[in-house]
C-alpha cells in the first residue's frame, strides 16, 4: 500500500494537547473519534489552516510541512481540497461560478475531473445559475464537494461534511461520496463521530481520542474492537460478517448464519454462501434473562455478559459475548439493576433491527431494518 | 428663487468637485488603512486607530491650523512639495485635503466594520482552493465588504460637502478657489441682504445631502440582493 498522507504532529493548546501520527493510503481513511479529540485540528493541520508546535506532514511524497527543516506551504499552493462542516460556498458568486473558482487557480495543470464529469458525478445540472442562498443543506454540500473536486486536489478532506444535515440529506449524499471514492480515485480522509458512516465508507479507519490516536487499521478490524464500542457509546454497535444461508420465500426473509448464532432479516437477494456485513446499532439490542416468549422479534441470540459501563445519565452499555463474539446493548442503570446483569451471567440478547449491506466489506447499510 | 447667482453656481461646482476628488482619493488609502486595522496584528494598532480617529474628535480649527502648518507654503511638507508644483494652500486642492482629512475617519470606520463582518471561514475555503492572498482579497473579502465600503465613501462624501472649519482655516474663503458651498453661505450670512441667498444655497446643501444617503441606500440594497444576502 502506498502513503498518500504521512503525518507526525504535535500541538499544545493551553489545556488541549494532540500528539498524532499516522499514514494513511489510498482510498477513503476515516478520522474517527467524539467531539473534542481533535478531528478538526488534524484536518487543519494538514490543510495549513493551522501550524502545530513540531511536525512533518507529507502528501503523496510532497513535504507540506517540517518544522525541523523550516518548511512550510502555505495553504494555497498544498492542493489539499477541503470540505467543510458547513458548505462555505461564496454567497456573491452563483453555484457555477463557486464550482469554477478553484478552478481557476488550477489552470495549467491538466490531470483530474472535467467540469462536466463533476456536474454529473454530483448531480448539479440543474443548480448551476442558482445562488448559493437558494440552494438546501445537501445541495450546497454537493457544490462544495464539486468545487474542492474542480480545484484538482492530490487529497480531498472532508470533514464531517454530513454533521449539519438531516437524514434524508445524508441519505441523498452518501451515494455520491461512495462515488467519489470508487470512481475519482482521490485518495480521502473524512471526519466523523459516527459510527453507520465510518463502517460505509471507510478503508482505512484510524481513531482518536483526547488528541492522540487510539487506534488505527482496516476499517472491519478496528470497528470490531470491542474497547471502541466502550468509548463511542452513542453510536455504538457491533460488526457481524455472516454468510447467506436461505431464503424463505414464504416469508420472504433471508436466513443469515455466523459465529455469532442465526440471524433473520428481510429478503436479501443475494445467492446462498455469499458474504455480508451487518452492523447490529447497542440502541436496538434488547437484553433478557431467560428465553423470551410471546415477542415480536425473531432474532435471539445467546450469550453472556462481558462487561458494564455506565454512561451519560441513566444509560450503561453491555458488552455481550456470543459464541466468541462481541455485542453490545444499551441499557437504562435500572434494568441492569432489575436483571441484575453482572460479568459471566447468562443473557438472551433480542436484535429489533440491523443494518446490513450487500457489497459486504468496507461497508455498511444506508440504515438500520426492523426486523 | 432657484435662480441662481454665478458665484452660487460656483460655489456648487466647486463644492462637488472638491468633494469628489476628496472621496476618490481617500478610497485606496481609506480600504489599507481599514484593513490595517480589522486584520492586522501589529505594533502601534492602537496609535494608528487614534491617529485616524483624531479629526472626529479635534476642533475642525485646529485640524485646519495643522495642516496649514504642515502643508502651508512654508510648512513641513509644504515647502517641499512646492518644489515639485504641489501646491494646496489657498487652492482648490487644499480645501480637498481638507476635506479628505475631516472625512477619513468616518470612511475607515464603515470600511473596517464591513471587512470585520466578512466570514474568515470563507476567505479560507478561498485559500483552500488555491486563491492566494491577494487573490482571496479581491475576489471575497473585497465584493462581501463592498456595501461598507460604498457606505464610506458616501459618508466621506457627505462630509466634505458639508465640511467648513478645516477647510477655511487652512484655504481661506476665496470665491472661485476655495469657496464651498458651507463658506459661501457664512460669506452670505456676513453681508447685508445676504439672506435670500443664504436660504437658496441651504436648500440645495440640504437636497444634495438627501440625494447622496438615498443613492447610497439604493445602492446597499442592491448589492445586499447581489450578494445573496437580502
Amino acid at each position: 500500500m502506498s502513503t498518500t498522507l504521512d503525518i507526525d504532529v504535535l500541538l499544545n493548546r493551553g489545556a488541549f494537547s494532540l500528539e498524532v501520527a499516522f499514514a494513511a493510503g489510498p482510498g477513503l481513511t476515516a478520522l474517527f473519534g467524539r467531539s473534542g479529540s481533535g478531528k478538526t485540528t488534524v484536518i487543519d493541520l494538514i490543510a495549513g489552516l493551522a501550524r502545530p508546535d513540531r511536525g512533518r506532514i507529507a502528501v503523496t511524497g510532497e513535504t507540506l510541512l517540517d518544522t525541523e527543516r523550516g518548511i512550510a506551504v502555505p495553504v494555497h499552493r498544498r492542493r489539499i481540497g477541503v470540505v467543510f462542516q458547513q458548505a462555505r460556498l461564496m454567497p456573491h458568486l452563483s453555484v457555477r461560478r463557486n464550482l469554477g473558482y478553484g478552478r481557476a487557480f488550477a489552470r495549467g495543470r491538466s490531470d483530474g475531473i472535467a467540469f462536466e464529469g463533476v456536474v454529473d458525478l454530483l448531480g448539479l445540472g440543474h443548480l448551476l445559475e442558482r445562488r448559493p442562498a437558494g440552494l438546501s443543506g445537501g445541495e450546497a454540500q454537493r457544490v462544495a464537494i464539486g468545487r474542492a473536486l474542480l480545484s484538482r486536489p492530490r487529497l480531498l478532506l472532508m470533514d464531517e461534511p454530513l454533521a449539519a444535515l438531516d437524514e434524508g440529506r445524508k441519505a441523498e449524499i452518501l451515494p455520491y461520496i461512495e462515488r467519489l471514492r470508487d470512481e475519482a480515485g482521490l485518495p480521502i480522509v473524512y471526519v466523523s463521530h459516527a459510527v453507520s458512516e465510518v463502517a460505509r465508507l471507510a478503508r482505512t479507519v484510524v481513531v482518536l481520542e483526547a488528541g492522540r490516536v487510539a487506534a488505527v487499521g482496516a476499517a472491519d478490524t478496528v470497528l470490531r474492537q470491542a474497547d471502541l464500542l466502550a468509548t463511542q457509546e452513542a453510536e455504538a454497535g457491533a460488526i457481524l460478517d455472516m454468510i447467506v444461508e436461505e431464503t424463505d420465500s414464504e416469508t420472504g426473509l433471508t436466513r443469515l448464519s455466523g459465529r455469532v448464532g442465526r440471524l433473520w432479516v428481510p429478503r436479501l437477494l443475494r445467492s446462498i454462501g455469499t458474504a455480508v456485513r451487518i452492523r447490529v446499532p447497542a440502541r436496538d439490542v434488547l437484553l433478557a434473562t431467560q428465553a423470551p416468549v410471546g415477542l415480536s422479534a425473531r432474532n435471539i441470540l445467546e450469550g453472556h455478559v462481558v462487561s458494564i459501563h455506565a454512561f451519560g445519565e441513566a444509560a450503561a452499555m453491555v458488552q455481550i459475548d456470543c459464541h466468541g463474539v462481541l455485542l453490545a446493548a444499551r441499557l437504562t442503570r435500572a434494568s441492569v439493576r432489575d436483571l441484575a446483569l453482572a460479568p459471566g451471567r447468562a443473557v438472551y440478547a433480542v436484535v429489533k433491527s440491523i443494518a446490513f449491506d450487500p457489497q459486504g466489506v468496507g461497508t455498511a447499510g444506508p440504515a438500520p431494518v426492523e426486523i | 428663487m432657484i435662480a441662481l447667482t454665478p458665484d452660487e453656481w460656483t460655489a456648487i461646482g466647486l463644492s462637488l468637485r472638491v468633494a469628489a476628488v476628496a472621496t476618490l482619493a481617500s478610497l485606496i488609502p481609506g480600504l489599507f488603512v481599514a484593513m490595517l486595522l480589522a486584520r492586522g496584528r501589529f505594533h502601534g494598532r492602537a496609535l494608528l486607530d487614534g491617529l485616524v480617529h483624531l479629526p472626529l474628535i479635534l476642533p475642525p480649527v485646529v485640524t485646519g491650523y495643522l495642516l496649514l502648518l504642515s502643508f502651508g507654503r512654508r510648512g513641513t511638507f509644504g515647502a517641499a512639495l512646492a518644489e515639485v508644483g504641489i501646491v494646496f494652500s489657498f487652492r482648490w486642492t487644499g480645501a480637498a485635503l481638507a476635506c479628505a482629512i475631516m472625512g477619513f475617519p468616518l470612511m475607515v470606520r464603515a470600511m473596517r466594520l464591513s471587512i470585520e463582518a466578512v466570514d474568515r471561514r470563507l476567505e479560507q475555503a478561498a485559500a483552500t482552493l488555491g486563491a492566494r492572498p491577494s487573490a482571496v482579497f479581491l475576489t471575497v473579502t473585497l465584493p462581501l465588504a463592498m456595501p461598507g465600503i460604498l457606505a464610506g465613501a458616501v459618508l466621506a462624501f457627505a462630509k466634505a460637502m458639508g465640511e467648513f472649519g478645516a477647510t477655511i482655516t487652512f484655504v481661506s474663503n476665496i470665491p472661485g478657489e476655495t469657496q464651498t458651498l458651507p463658506s459661501a453661505i457664512y460669506s452670505l450670512t456676513q453681508v447685508p441682504g445676504g439672506e435670500a441667498g443664504a436660504l437658496r444655497l441651504t436648500l440645495i446643501s440640504v437636497a444634495l445631502s438627501m440625494t447622496a444617503l438615498l443613492v447610497s441606500e439604493l445602492l446597499a440594497r442592491r448589492l445586499a440582493r447581489r450578494l445573496g444576502t437580502g
